[in-house]
């Protein structure tokens, strides 16, 4: 650190904050950090960026909106809705809608950027599975991951049922019937939560407190140590020439990395301006107070929400029983016994692939999805069965746009259910393995230029050229996991575990393309050696077909 | 009282009573029926007469000569000029094809003939007429009040502003915002398909031009909000930041983090 005396004004000020916040080294040290570029990275940036825009147009709305379900006849000028009875909140945001100048503008950006998160937390999420980067270190920052889209999940639902409108109090209807479809308690539950019979006069506030302050600070929370873990173990790279288990290859946060942060976040906001300037959400004006007595056609709720929705349009009415007389109902219940299991699959696959693979090594290099072709296949039956689920909330729209069956549509969506993970899973596995034979191919026989050349006697070849290599390095360094048979403990036994194991193992890994060895590349380019192929060069040689 | 009190024992007192109970309930529903088949428009014999020419060409087949029905199409004894109106007026009738449910189309008959087939099967019993001018003038109803009635009466299967909606088996309940306020009229009258009927009783000629009101207003203010997305709510919402928003976003990344080459 500098001892001279700082003589211009920047410079005092300078010297005067450093020396009682010491704040230099933090920068430096995080100035230096590198971040690759890719992306595919950037899409958590998204999240965290519509998150912020979340917490601004939020705040807004804060100063307007009245969280009571005190009765009024409104007064206002949507003239439709003139002297209907309604609550507090939902005159207040029918003010904030028409009468707070910009506040239409704002509540739509709330709302949008709010969809735009969850689709951002989501392919993020996705990003991180295919590619192996919930790996050790970073199993602890996969279970927060998990834990923020619950409580995105949370977010949204609180916000989307403030307004208090009837498509909102339908929504809060269903998480009623959720809750007292709990076994036991359930009733309890709902009444707790409620203050009393659903809709009650509490509700409103109680949500409005989880909104707009538990809710978010538990995120904020969240977020912040998501990140901070992204920096203690350093971001992951691609696998490339140069990038190794020990470095990071990329731009430094100070100025590249920092710089295009910054310019990407306002891209995003002006993003969600121009979205929230010319395309409606949320309309709530058109659907009246919340009566419990009316449902409108086409009642859904945002969309992260609809997977659990459509799951309860597809469950059959029979899987309810008596116990003792005691009705236990799974007709709604269940939504919750998926989301448990969604949610736990997704938390427990770390610990199971490292349980399988006997693999409990640090990674920092990612997995390209075709290269662990089991997990990518898993996943990719994971996101069937969420979309088969999600698809079937919007059932009833489908089945008018496309004049469908109603009831055709449920068991179309009952039977893939089922049908559609398993038939994921076996389509992605084989493409997934048909791409690594690709890339094998490409490595040591080259890739096909296009170019025909005619041999002197008259032959016609197709040029093949290789890459350079860079390219084969990326192509080819990957690790591919391999069946580990069950293994004796050190008294000898296999234990009924171990057996279990190796049986998970055989089935993940038993298909298997191997990664080009560097004797299999010698052999390759050794066959083309006339034709003057130099393995050695960045530039790209050229090779003629040679069989 | 006295002549009463001892008769009421009287075999014959209960088959009183219940002739009475019956004149009364029939006189009370015809009082009520012709109030509701007041006509807007008065039919001439000649009306009813070419009517039943275009009804044994065009609509026999299936109703029946006498409009009896058969076994492909029901009696329309009884149905009313209203119902022959928003039918035939709405194309749906004659039937292009069997479906789940008739389908719009162009009207194949002119006004007049509408209005000729509507005076016979008019004539063949007492049902619904064609309303009156002034309960179709939107600009007299209440949009709020019909808000209000729209949204428990209709919005469970036309959506809360009428964008419409699935139904079991195929069958769907229309969009409403291109509907005129006689047909809405009439449906409401009618029941057309698997619509209930909301009679007079359910809902007066004054509460049907609420709801006329509101579904005019409903489909014709402009959206403050921008955009409507067709108003089919968040499956629309969801999945255009899906395949606009984030693939707006996944330009911006690509784009970001290209190099220049």
């Amino acid at each position: 650190m500098s001892t001279a005396p700082a003589t211009t004004a920047v410079g005092k000020a300078a010297q005067f904050t450093e020396s009682r916040v010491g704040a230099s080294k933090m920068v430096k040290e995080f100035g230096r950090k590198i971040f690759p570029s890719h992306w595919s990275f950037m899409l958590g940036e998204v999240a965290l960026y519509t998150f912020i825009i979340l917490i601004l147009t939020g705040t807004f709305l804060t100063f307007w909106f009245k969280p009571a379900m005190g009765e009024l006849h409104y007064e206002g000028p949507y003239i439709p809705l003139k002297g209907v009875e309604m609550s507090e909140a939902y005159a207040s945001t029918l003010a904030i809608s028409f009468e707070i100048r910009g506040g239409l503008f704002i509540r739509q950006m709330h709302h949008w950027a709010a969809l735009l998160f969850m689709a951002a937390v989501s392919i993020h999420a996705l990003r991180i599975f295919f590619t192996g980067a919930f790996r050790r270190p970073r199993e602890i920052n996969w279970l927060i991951g998990i834990a923020l889209i619950a409580l995105g999940m949370g977010a949204g639902f609180t916000g989307y049922s403030l307004p208090d409108d009837l498509l909102s109090g339908n929504g809060l209807r269903i998480i009623d019937g959720l809750l007292k479809g709990i076994p036991l308690v359930g009733t309890y539950v709902s009444f707790f939560l409620f203050g009393g019979e659903f809709p009650g006069i509490d509700i409103v506030s109680r949500l409005y407190s989880l909104h707009i302050m538990i809710v978010p600070a538990l995120l904020i929370a969240a977020i912040g140590v998501h990140l901070m873990f992204v920096v203690i173990h350093k971001h992951t790279q691609w696998p490339g020439a140069g990038h190794t288990e020990k470095n990071v290859v990329g731009e430094p946060v100070l100025p590249t990395f920092a710089a295009k942060g910054g310019g990407f976040f306002f891209m995003i906001f002006g993003l969600l301006a121009l979205i929230s300037g010319f395309f409606t959400i949320n309309p709530v004006w058109n659907y009246g107070p919340y009566d419990p007595s009316p449902v409108s056609a086409g009642t859904q709720p945002d969309w992260y929400i609809g997977w659990m929705d459509g799951f309860l349009r597809i469950i059959p009415g029979w899987t309810e029983f008596y116990i003792f007389g005691w009705p236990i109902s799974f007709n709604i219940f269940s939504a919750l016994l998926i989301a448990a299991l969604l949610f736990g699959a997704m938390a427990a696959w770390p610990f199971v692939e490292a349980w399988v693979t006997k693999d409990h090594r640090e990674h920092h290099i990612l997995d390209r999805p075709r290269n662990n072709p089991t997990r990518t296949a898993f996943g990719m039956a994971a996101v069937v069965w969420y979309a088969v689920m999600w698809a079937a909330a919007s059932g009833d729209l489908m089945a008018v746009f496309f004049h469908m069956s109603l009831n055709d549509m449920i068991y179309i969506f009952r039977f893939l259910f089922f049908a559609g993970p398993i038939i994921a899973y076996i389509v992605t596995k084989r493409i997934c393995l048909g791409l690594q034979r690709k890339d094998r191919e490409i490595i040591l026989h080259g890739y096909e230029s296009g170019e025909i050349i005619r041999l002197p006697h008259g032959e016609y070849q197709e040029r093949h050229k290789v890459h350079t290599d860079h390219e084969v390095w990326a192509l080819s360094s990957f690790e591919s996991p391999e069946y580990v048979p069950a293994e004796p403990d050190p008294d000898g036994k296999i234990s009924k575990w171990e057996r279990r194991r190796a049986a998970i193992s055989k089935f993940f890994y038993e298909d298997r393309v191997a990664p080009v060895t560097k004797d299999e590349l010698d052999a390759a380019h050794h066959d083309h050696g006339d034709h003057g192929v130099d393995a050695g060069s960045h530039s790209g040689g050229e090779l003629p077909r040679g069989h | 009282m006295k002549l009463l009190a001892a008769r009421r024992r009287h075999p014959m007192a209960l088959v009183v009573l219940l002739l009475v109970g019956l004149l009364m309930t029939g006189g009370a529903y015809a009082v009520f029926t012709t109030n509701s088949t007041a006509s807007a428009e008065e039919y001439t014999a000649q009306d009813v007469e070419e009517g039943e020419k275009l009804f044994v060409t065009n609509c026999a087949t299936c109703h029946g000569m006498n409009a009896e029905g058969t076994e492909n199409g029901p009696g329309l004894v009884g149905v009313g000029a209203a119902a022959v109106d928003f039918q035939v007026g709405t194309g749906r009738m004659p039937l292009q094809m069997s479906g789940p449910q008739a389908q719009v189309k162009t009207p194949q008959f002119s006004e007049e003939q509408i209005s000729q087939m509507s005076a016979y099967v008019a004539s063949l019993g007492p049902g619904p007429a064609v309303p009156e001018d002034e309960y179709l003038d939107a600009s007299q109803g209440d949009p709020a009040a019909g808000g209000g009635l729209f949204r428990t009466n209709c919005a469970m299967c036309h959506n809360v502003v009428g964008s419409g909606g699935a139904l079991t088996r195929g069958k769907y309940a229309p969009n409403l915002s291109e509907v005129s306020e006689k047909h809405l009229y009439e449906a409401m009258q009618t029941g057309p398909q698997n619509m209930p009927i909301f009679n007079d009783a359910n809902l007066t000629p004054e509460q049907k031009r609420d709801v006329i009101a509101y579904v005019r207003e409903v489909s014709e203010q402009p959206s403050a909000g921008g955009a409507k997305l067709g108003s089919l709510g968040p499956v629309a919402e969801g999945l255009f930041i899906w395949f606009f928003g984030l693939a707006a976003v996944i330009g911006i990344t690509v784009w970001l983090s290209a190099r220049s080459k």
